[in-house]
């Protein structure tokens, strides 16, 4: 009997947590990234209520159109997704509206969190769809996009990456674009680099293994930059690797002129850490995941030459600039999702560009209707200009881009310099 | 050759750091025939409560702390989730160790909001010196130094007093014991908090090497220190250590051969060996299964 | 007799399973394709299966196993592996310039039947029953040295195996099949079992049906292996070893017979999670994916094929639909909104109640004073903050923010592994439940006709 009653209270603490969660109001607060989510359980309401209707659109309720970000908030890529989802949000503060057919809508965020897994991205992903969203931003980190990617795709929902190169992400996935650069492209711009700028003949290469992002960009390095007369010595460590030692050693010993580790946040702060410990004379050579607040205070601390490539440097556009700073300074959550200080990484920035483009689209297609947004994005006469320049669609879905910031930790100011602005022909 | 001594160097401190863990497992496992899966995650927490305690109190009294908390988690968790199980088949206690290891990993995820921490830099131990020509920080040539020392007052704690002689009895037969009037509870209590307590070191030790903290980063180092503990002969605290050293330096190894794809794998497959060739590890003492 | 009766719960059973998988068509194709429900329903058939592969191990013959991710992990690549089409090998396979192996199962039906539904359907049977044999094939290997160790032994052992086999499937040297440590993908998911027509447009859908299909069948298979002479004798070497043994059953025998039909339908289930998860990746067959396994076949109970079954669909609802919202800032609407009173009021059921009950069971058991005043001092501690939070009229649901889902739901586990330790079925099955219901019913009639009950 006693055991019975305990069921009971059991069963009715999980129904009540239900019931908190299908009736209370949805807000989208803009104070945290962990931002309230519109609930599921209304949402499959509404769904369970008007089913068979074609008519998927956020037309449900009063004028409101729903953009699903889909982004790694927590583990390895937590960092970086903070910063994109910053920049979704200081897009949402300055255009939270948008009008289609002359109706105005508000636009309304929806979060799920990816978990920076592919184990998890497929169930974010498939949450993000269920709630009825016009078009989807996101993710960081090229992993989780390809392993989200098709979720989203069957839902008949496009999505817009900001800052995911892998080229796979996009290729073979009709509903995925993006808006930065492709790997093949920042590899080939980060060899030429390393052997024109900064006069390297051997490279120590360092990924993830298993991640879609390091190696892809690792093997279009080594291949331009074997083409260029370097050599190159490949390694991979296991996912939530913490001993980078050996690894640092193995470039010391091997006489290395560049570490190039063009891994996520976590890694690249710790290898940072660890090559500024064991005083390791060489430069560190990354990608754009390297573009954060906390990789460059290691950096900076550890006295370790860093130069990463990127799609922005602070005060490229002023303007956008002091926008963004004032705001971040408005609250002491962005400041900490920023990484603690106001420093602006270009994944904000890009994350903002990919918010302004879907509203774009919307406007482009002038319906709230996934489909017609879609059809908007495949468009090839559609373009939007954005604080990182001009964002066209090829027919794979990927935004032509031609230029790549270099950028160097500098001790002193602890802040980036601009190296080089490089491109290739 | 430089390469190779700075492999063996890392390799040791490596050894030493999954030897102080590896001496919970041991004896968990010599008193209660118990994996500890939430031993791991225990020494994760360790290292959060350093990160967030030395945001705001000094370092020496953080440290002091932090090793208190620890042995009250271990304490805490062994009566919550064992103790009631203790009179139900193993495998109750098993599944409650990993249901417990997953309540810590989520709380720990929860509470650093799934990003990771820094751990802070302590006095002397982060410096960095140079030996045989490859600059380490100091805790390299601290760690085996300090498990040599803990490890002889353990010893001298389970062989020359009235507890230790206790635990001993209660890992020979555990009913027995209990018969002659040990209290068995308070036993087993000690024998947690001696484990969480060399762990909470040991996380002192490891975090200042490798200095990020995720809610995983005592998965792979408490399954490794679990292996040593095997391989070394499980309930011989000796025994853990020096399975727990010639797993660090072999890890180490693997590591910076090119296969270090197999660095953990390797650990794993030496212990699918050791437990078909020899199930009693190097130190163990063959036990008669009863019927 | 025990025939007869055994062959009337089968009968019942089938009928059932057939009446679950007529409404799970139905559903699909009324409800909206994007409603989340599908979601879990495809993760929960998934994993209904491998959680009843986990229990004919752990649950019947008594053997404690913890390589359930390394058997998904060989069953998800070898299903990769033979149907992914040939045309995207390259392009899949582009860091290592193309696959070793260029076919696939139905690449070749295709070129039997035409390209269509049949093709893809026979090869991704096929593939599914590949990715089964060699999951056994494997476990037959490992069997041998394993198999020979004792209960957490064993288990340890199957751990590190898992983890070998995952770095074996990273290792750059076997990159033209595997992919080295990146995913495979492009191979046919749940979705190609929607039936279209000319126009790509979706006429019937099918692709919650196919993993329920497919599952369902499985565990009717393991279902009757548990119920032949097979069943009895790992039941038997569950009980005592040395007793079975004296019985005359062939212990290395059955508990290898047992690994590899485990592993057999880890294998299937593997592959079916590829095609759930749309990739198959290394990396996503951790340890922490056989633990989360062991944690639901205890709450379903262990032993117990229908327990399984039910709790594996109740902690995925929880896990991705229920209970996500958790996950973020819950705030509500006004002061008197029912949700919010609700909360209240089960809030302080909840934790009153809980004292009450656990007082009690202090008092007849251990009467430990401190333990006693602990509870209370905590309960009293939790209803203050109920009143501050009556009287302040704060609208925020406190705690909830990312991971909160997470930390919940462990302590829920954590709840049923030391109070409820035998889960949600114990070793009983439905159709026992259902028996014992209607003979206390017959027998109820029986006593009021006032007839003798036979």
């Amino acid at each position: 009997m006693k055991k019975f009653i305990a069921i009971m209270l059991v069963v009715c603490m999980a129904l009540t947590l239900c019931a908190c969660g299908s009736s209370s109001s949805s807000t989208t607060t803009t104070t945290d990234s962990s931002a309230s989510t519109s609930d599921t359980s209304s949402a499959a309401a509404d769904t369970s209520a008007d089913n068979g209707s074609d008519d998927s659109a956020a037309a449900t309720g009063d004028n409101v159109i729903r953009i699903g970000i889909y982004e790694a908030m927590t583990g390895d890529n937590g960092a970086g997704g903070k910063q994109e989802i910053l920049g979704y949000d200081y897009a949402n503060y300055l255009t939270p509206t948008v009008t289609v057919g002359g109706v105005e809508y508000t636009i309304e965020m929806v979060y799920a969190d990816n978990g920076s897994t592919v184990d998890k991205a497929p169930s974010a992903a498939a949450e993000i769809v269920s709630q009825d969203v016009a078009v989807v931003l996101g993710s960081y980190g090229s992993s989780v996009c390809i392993a989200g990617g098709p979720t989203i795709g069957d839902a008949g929902v496009a999505a817009i990456a900001a800052t995911s190169t892998n080229p796979q992400v996009t290729l073979g996935n009709d509903y995925y674009y993006r808006i930065c650069f492709l790997d093949p492209f920042q590899g080939t711009v980060l060899a030429n680099y390393a052997a024109s700028e900064l006069g390297a003949t051997s490279v120590y290469c360092l990924g993830e293994l298993g991640n879609e992002y390091d190696t892809g960009l690792i093997s279009y390095f080594v291949q331009a930059f074997e083409e260029l007369g370097g050599t190159v010595i490949s390694d991979t460590f296991p996912t939530n690797t913490s001993d980078f030692s050996t690894y640092i050693n193995k470039a010391i010993t091997n006489d290395c002129d560049l570490i190039f580790c063009p891994v996520s946040v976590t890694y690249s702060t710790q290898i940072l850490n660890m090559a500024g410990s064991m005083g390791a004379d060489m430069i560190v050579l990354g990608g754009d995941t390297l573009d954060n607040n906390s990789v460059l205070a290691s950096a900076v601390e550890g006295n370790v030459d860093l130069r990463i490539t990127t799609f922005y440097q602070e005060g490229a556009d002023e303007e956008f600039d002091e926008g963004f700073r004032a705001w971040l300074n408005e609250d002491s959550t962005r400041i900490t999702n920023n990484g603690g200080n106001d420093i602006i990484s270009a994944t904000s920035v890009m994350g903002f560009d990919a918010y302004n483009t879907a509203i774009a689209a919307i406007q482009y297609a002038d319906s709230v209707d996934p489909a017609d947004i879609k059809a908007a994005l495949a468009d090839p006469d559609f373009s939007y200009t954005g604080v990182t320049g001009e964002i066209i669609f090829d027919e794979n879905g990927d935004a032509q881009r031609d230029s790549a910031f270099v950028k160097m930790a500098d001790a002193e100011s602890g802040s980036w310099v601009l190296g080089a602005i490089q491109t290739v022909g | 050759m430089q390469y190779i001594v700075s492999l063996f160097i890392s390799g040791i401190s490596l050894g030493g750091q999954y030897a102080l863990i590896a001496i919970g497992y041991t004896m968990v496992y010599g008193i209660l025939r118990l994996i500890n899966f939430a031993h791991g995650d225990v020494f994760m927490v360790a290292g959060l409560i350093m990160i967030y305690m030395s945001t705001v109190l000094p370092l020496p009294v953080t440290m002091v702390l932090v090793l208190i908390l620890t042995a009250v988690l271990g304490f805490l968790i062994e009566r919550v989730a064992y103790a009631p199980l203790r009179q139900y088949p193993r495998m109750s206690s098993m599944i409650s160790a990993i249901g417990v290891s997953y309540l810590l990993q989520n709380a720990a995820t929860y509470i650093t909001g799934g990003l990771p921490q820094m751990y802070p830099s302590l006095p002397f131990l982060s410096n960095t010196v140079t030996i045989f020509g490859t600059s380490t920080k100091y805790v390299t040539i601290v760690t085996p130094i300090l498990v040599i020392i803990l490890v002889v007052a353990l010893t001298q704690l389970i062989n020359h007093t009235k507890i230790g002689m206790a635990m001993r009895a209660v890992s020979k037969d555990f009913e027995t014991s209990q018969l002659m009037g040990i209290k068995i509870n308070s036993v087993i209590s000690m024998t947690f908090v001696i484990g969480s307590f060399l762990a909470a070191i040991g996380s002192m030790l490891y975090f200042t090497n490798y200095s990020s903290i995720v809610p995983l980063s005592g998965a792979m180092p408490g399954l490794k220190a679990f292996v040593a503990a095997v391989f070394g002969g499980i309930g011989s605290v000796p025994g853990a250590v020096i399975g727990a050293f010639i797993i660090g330096i072999v890890e180490s190894l693997v590591k910076g051969s090119d296969f270090s794809v197999f660095s953990d794998a390797f650990t794993f497959a030496l212990l699918i060996v050791i437990l078909v060739v020899k199930p009693t590890g190097l130190f163990g003492e063959k036990t008669t299964d009863k019927v | 007799m025990v025939g007869t009766k055994g062959k009337k719960t089968l009968v019942t059973s089938f009928v059932c399973l057939a009446l679950l998988l007529v409404l799970v068509i139905i559903l699909e194709n009324t409800l909206k394709p994007t409603n989340m429900l599908f979601t879990v329903l495809k993760k929960g058939a998934v994993y209904a299966l491998v959680v009843v592969s986990m229990n004919v191990l752990n649950g019947f013959t008594g053997l404690f196993s913890l390589g359930q991710s390394g058997f998904m992990l060989l069953g998800a690549y070898t299903y990769a592996i033979f149907t992914i089409p040939v045309a995207d090998r390259e392009n899949i396979y582009y860091l290592y310039n193309g696959a070793a192996l260029n076919f696939s199962f139905p690449d070749m039906f295709a070129s039997i039947f035409g390209e269509g539904y049949a093709a893809t359907f026979f090869g991704v049977i096929l593939a599914l029953i590949a990715a089964g044999i060699v999951a056994a094939f494997v476990a037959f290997l490992i069997g041998l040295p394993v198999l020979r160790l004792k209960s957490d032994y064993l288990a340890i052992a199957t751990l590190g195996f898992g983890e070998i086999i995952r770095a074996i499937f990273q290792w750059n040297a076997l990159g033209k099949v595997t992919n080295g440590a990146n995913a495979l993908k492009s191979f046919p998911t749940f979705s190609d079992f929607n039936i279209t027509n000319a126009d790509g447009e979706v006429i019937l859908r099918l692709s919650t049906f196919f993993p329920f299909l497919i599952a369902g069948a499985c565990i009717v298979v393991i279902c009757m292996l548990i119920n032949s002479s097979y069943g009895r004798a790992f039941k038997a070497i569950r009980e005592n070893e040395i007793a079975a043994e004296a019985m005359g059953i062939n212990l290395a025998h059955h508990k290898r017979l047992s690994f590899m039909i485990s592993s057999f339908f880890a294998g299937v289930g593997g592959a079916l999670f590829a095609m759930f998860a749309t990739q198959a990746q290394a990396k996503t067959f951790t340890s922490s994916m056989t633990y989360e396994i062991l944690l639901i076949m205890v709450i379903g109970g262990i032993g117990s094929i229908s327990g399984s079954c039910i709790g594996t669909f109740l902690y995925v609802a929880c896990s991705e639909w229920w209970l996500r919202f958790l996950d973020s800032q819950v705030v509500f609407t006004s002061v008197g909104a029912p949700s919010r009173v609700i909360f209240l009021a089960v809030f302080a059921i909840v934790v009153v109640g809980g004292a009450v009950l656990l007082i009690r069971h202090e008092m007849k058991t251990k009467k430990r004073k401190w333990a006693m005043a602990l509870l209370a001092a905590v309960a009293a501690a939790l209803m203050v903050w109920w009143i501050m939070f009556v009287a302040t009229g704060n609208l925020i649901l406190p705690l909830a923010k990312n991971g909160f889902r997470m930390v919940v739901f462990s302590i829920v586990i954590m709840i049923i592994v030391l109070f409820f330790r035998r889960g949600i079925m114990g070793d009983k099955e439905l159709t026992d439940v259902a028996i014992a219901l209607s003979r206390k019913m017959k027998a109820k009639k029986a006593a009021k006709t006032g007839e003798v009950a036979k």
